[in-house]
């Protein structure tokens, strides 16, 4: 790894552990009802609760709490499927795009709701401004939302004693959204404009360009249809425009929240590799920081709840650590080029340029593609794909440690909290004494929910690869031959299961067998998880404290860290080892061979 | 179930409206006033007529022109409303096809420039729209352009540096060199 990498890669932790503590301590204020932010909209929260009919002193028991995440988000589901299918009669749709088809609506809007953002089209080809801005964008307010609200639950569980309730949905849902989620997005979307993000409602702009561009289109016949000749190839005529035509959009206000509630789902198909999206590498640093900014903060919110700073530093430090190593292979990896390629005559000294942009060269896309795939981001500033065999490996990887090193808002928190009870319980049974985490005694009903939640996805993902790569219907998607195609499926599935949403994106995912198949993988990838995490909340609150002794395993030392990452790693090594050595390993030793 | 639906809906509909439509609006309204240009897409224009985008890469074959980074974008290249990378792997055949041609077409742009040729001009870009090309590319492509257009390699060279952006605050990103403004630079030149 060369200076600049390892500079930049310590610029970043330095910067992203000076804000999380702050912010870590806002949300748990504005959580907890308290601070300057509630009092200066407090008028507008109480109107929405009156309207809604909302009692926001009245709690709720985990089930309850569950059974309003779960309407809530069907609600989101259903109206992003509308927004679809009925947009070419709705406004702000300029180039009068299509309806959506119901397969490729039914994806996205699960794809939205459970913050993956999986994207099987493109989006300036596919989408008007307004399901853009009010069905995707509206769910990357929301779907963050729901994941920061049961992490805060989950949080409580540990945090009361002897309690029957976690929480009012409603209230934290709303809370979240206005005080946190929502002037955050405000101040960075007007930032990304000034770095050259563009923000406004136009058509698509046609401009004369310097150069006239010669390309190859299919010819067509007289219905419209391609014209083939007698092998069956498609019939190319030479044709020469003149012009280019600018794909424009309310892009920075979708951004901002994009990034900032890991969500991943590009207004334009290049995601943040397009000049559009992600101009400058300023706008990447600050793109990058703001995928990992909620996540780091939690955990000094969750801190801060449980009345121990140090729990909350212990976790980050876990995350920290796994990260940086994660960081360094990934850059590692790219800066080699590829072989193939020098042999030809190119100098490929700076190392693989292929699917990345120069602004950002090697370094910032190694780093982006690391902090995008352990959050469950999936935003990408460059293609996964065309990554080396082992640079590919690092996304691929990093989801399957399920998305709890930082993770999604809040969704990474709860994931990591689930792997130390976990730990605690190993931990436990190695020295024979009931564990306990926080206070808390872990039976049998604990470990049961945290064993659905830690299982959900792996089952998804390898069985959903299995089924894929059996079935005509799943092999006829693959991009690239031999096992970087193999790669394209797994990564599929578990990006989907995961709820990442970055792709090895060759694969042609647009199809009414994908789409299915992996909004299934999403929705239960989510809400299988979800469930058993707000019932674990359930059964924490009610359990009692009890005190310290000298038999209990310290949870906030050097020890404890190593416990919990190496429980991370050998759950995600023990479910996904067979796989990526059939996808990644084998390509990478084929690349040896051809070399 | 019945108590929870009308906060639940209730509270969509509220939040989609803020989140939705007031947000954004307010976005638009805020960048119009503080960046109207750059919210507009960055247009470059010549002459009264808008020729492209300070942030979109072009098309250029012409020897004349510096050219930009492999695009991978349907039908044609540097297609700015339909934005893609190749998506191909290291090992896929089409890859390797692909970049023999490039570093053949380059070659013969210019017989007598013997230097490695540097990657990120036969390279697909993430985008397809990829602005810019490496300081090195640019400095690659110099003799074949000043001797197309009759210019001294020294007056090409000086145009490059002028047209190089270094690391951002010193630290991010890679120095890179905008096409498009290059080249019209190039154009005003020859037409003083």
């Amino acid at each position: 790894m060369t200076t600049h990498a390892w500079l930049l890669l310590g610029a970043y932790l330095v910067i992203l552990l000076l804000v999380a503590k702050p912010l870590g301590i806002y949300i748990a204020n504005v959580m907890e009802g308290r601070g300057l932010a509630l009092r200066v909209g407090g008028p507008i929260e109480s109107l929405l609760y009156r309207i809604g009919g909302v009692r926001r002193d009245e709690e709720m028991g985990w089930l309850k709490y569950a059974l309003a995440i779960l309407l809530f988000n069907a609600l989101g589901a259903l109206a992003v499927y509308a927004l679809q299918r009925l947009q070419l009669w709705l406004p702000l749709n300029p180039q009068a795009m299509a309806n959506v088809s119901p397969d490729s609506s039914f994806n996205t809007a699960v794809s939205f709701v459970t913050n993956t953002n999986w994207q099987g089209y493109g989006g300036e080809s596919t989408m008007s401004y307004l399901t853009q801005m009010l069905g995707l964008a509206v769910q990357n307010f929301l779907s963050a939302a729901t994941g920061i609200v049961v992490v805060i639950a989950l949080i409580r569980g540990f945090a009361r004693h002897t309690a029957k309730t976690i929480g009012n949905a409603w209230v934290d849902l709303t809370r979240i959204t206005l005080y946190v989620l929502l002037p955050i997005s405000l101040v960075y979307a007007v930032f990304l404009v000034g770095q050259g993000v563009i923000q406004n409602f136009d058509a698509y702009k046609d401009v004369t360009t310097v150069e006239a561009t010669r390309y190859d289109a299919p010819k067509l016949d007289a219905a419209g249809q391609p014209i083939k000749d007698d092998k069956g190839n498609a019939v190319t005529e030479s044709v020469s425009t003149p012009t280019q035509t600018l794909a424009m959009g309310p892009v920075a206000s979708q951004e901002a929240i994009k990034m900032l509630g890991t969500n991943g789902g590009g207004f334009f198909n290049a995601n943040s590799a397009h000049p559009y999206e992600n101009p400058t590498p300023l706008a990447n640093f600050i793109q990058m920081l703001s995928i990992f900014l909620i996540p780091a903060a939690l955990t000094l919110t969750f801190g801060r709840m449980v009345g121990d700073m140090r729990q909350g530093w212990a976790v980050l430090a876990a995350m920290t650590l796994m990260f940086v190593v994660m960081a360094v292979a990934a850059m590692s990896f790219e800066h080699q080029g590829n072989p193939l390629l020098a042999n030809l005559g190119a100098d490929m000294s700076v190392g693989n340029m292929e699917g990345k942009e120069t602004r950002f060269g090697i370094a910032d896309s190694g780093l982006f593609a690391t902090i995008t795939t352990l959050a469950s981001c999936g935003a990408v500033n460059s293609m996964h794909d065309s990554f080396m065999p082992l640079g590919g490996f690092v996304p691929l990887w990093n989801m399957m440690l399920g998305e709890v090193v930082f993770g999604g808002v809040g969704t990474g928190l709860y994931g990591m909290l689930v792997f130390a009870v976990m730990a605690v319980f190993i931990a436990g049974l190695m020295i024979g004494r009931t564990p306990e985490y926080l206070g808390k005694k872990i039976e049998a009903y604990e470990m049961k929910m945290v064993s659905i939640a830690i299982l959900v996805t792996p089952l998804l993902v390898l069985a959903g690869t299995a089924i894929a790569v059996m079935v005509p219907a799943g092999v006829a998607g693959i991009a690239n031959p031999g096992a970087h195609g193999f790669s394209e499926i797994l990564y599929a599935f578990t990006s989907a299961a995961n709820n990442n949403g970055s792709a090895f994106a060759g694969l042609s995912a647009n199809t009414p067998f994908y789409n299915t198949l992996l909004g299934i993988a999403m929705w239960f990838g989510r809400f299988g998880v979800i469930v058993p995490v707000l019932a674990l909340a359930g059964a924490l609150a009610a359990k009692k404290r009890i005190t310290a002794s000298a038999g209990t395993m310290p949870t906030h030392g050097p020890l404890f860290v190593v416990l919990l990452i190496g429980t991370v790693v050998l759950v995600g090594a023990l479910n996904y080892v067979p796989a990526l050595a059939l996808g990644p390993v084998v390509e990478h030793l084929m690349l040896g061979s051809a070399h | 179930m019945k108590t929870l639906f009308r906060p639940a809906l209730t509270l969509f509909v509220l939040l989609s409206v803020v989140t939705g439509i007031v947000y954004p609006l307010a976005v638009t309204g805020i960048a119009k006033v503080l960046f109207p240009d750059a919210a507009e897409g960055s247009l470059i224009i010549e002459n009264g007529k808008p020729v492209g985008s300070r942030l979109i890469g072009q098309n250029f074959t012409d020897p004349k022109y510096f050219w930009g980074r492999p695009s991978a974008t349907g039908p044609m290249p540097y297609n700015a409303s339909a934005s893609s990378g190749s998506n191909q792997g290291p090992l896929n055949p089409a890859l390797k096809d692909a970049v023999k041609a490039r570093i053949d077409a380059l070659k013969a742009s210019d017989p007598s420039q013997t230097a490695p040729i540097p990657e990120d001009l036969v390279t697909a870009s993430g985008s397809g729209l990829d602005p810019q090309i490496s300081p090195a590319a640019a400095r690659w492509q110099a003799p074949r352009v000043a001797r197309v257009r009759g210019l001294s390699e020294a007056e090409v060279s000086k145009l490059i540096d002028a047209h190089t952006e270094g690391r951002q605050l010193g630290l991010l990103g890679e120095p890179r060199v905008n096409v498009l403004a290059l080249n019209l630079a190039l154009d005003r030149l020859a037409k003083p």
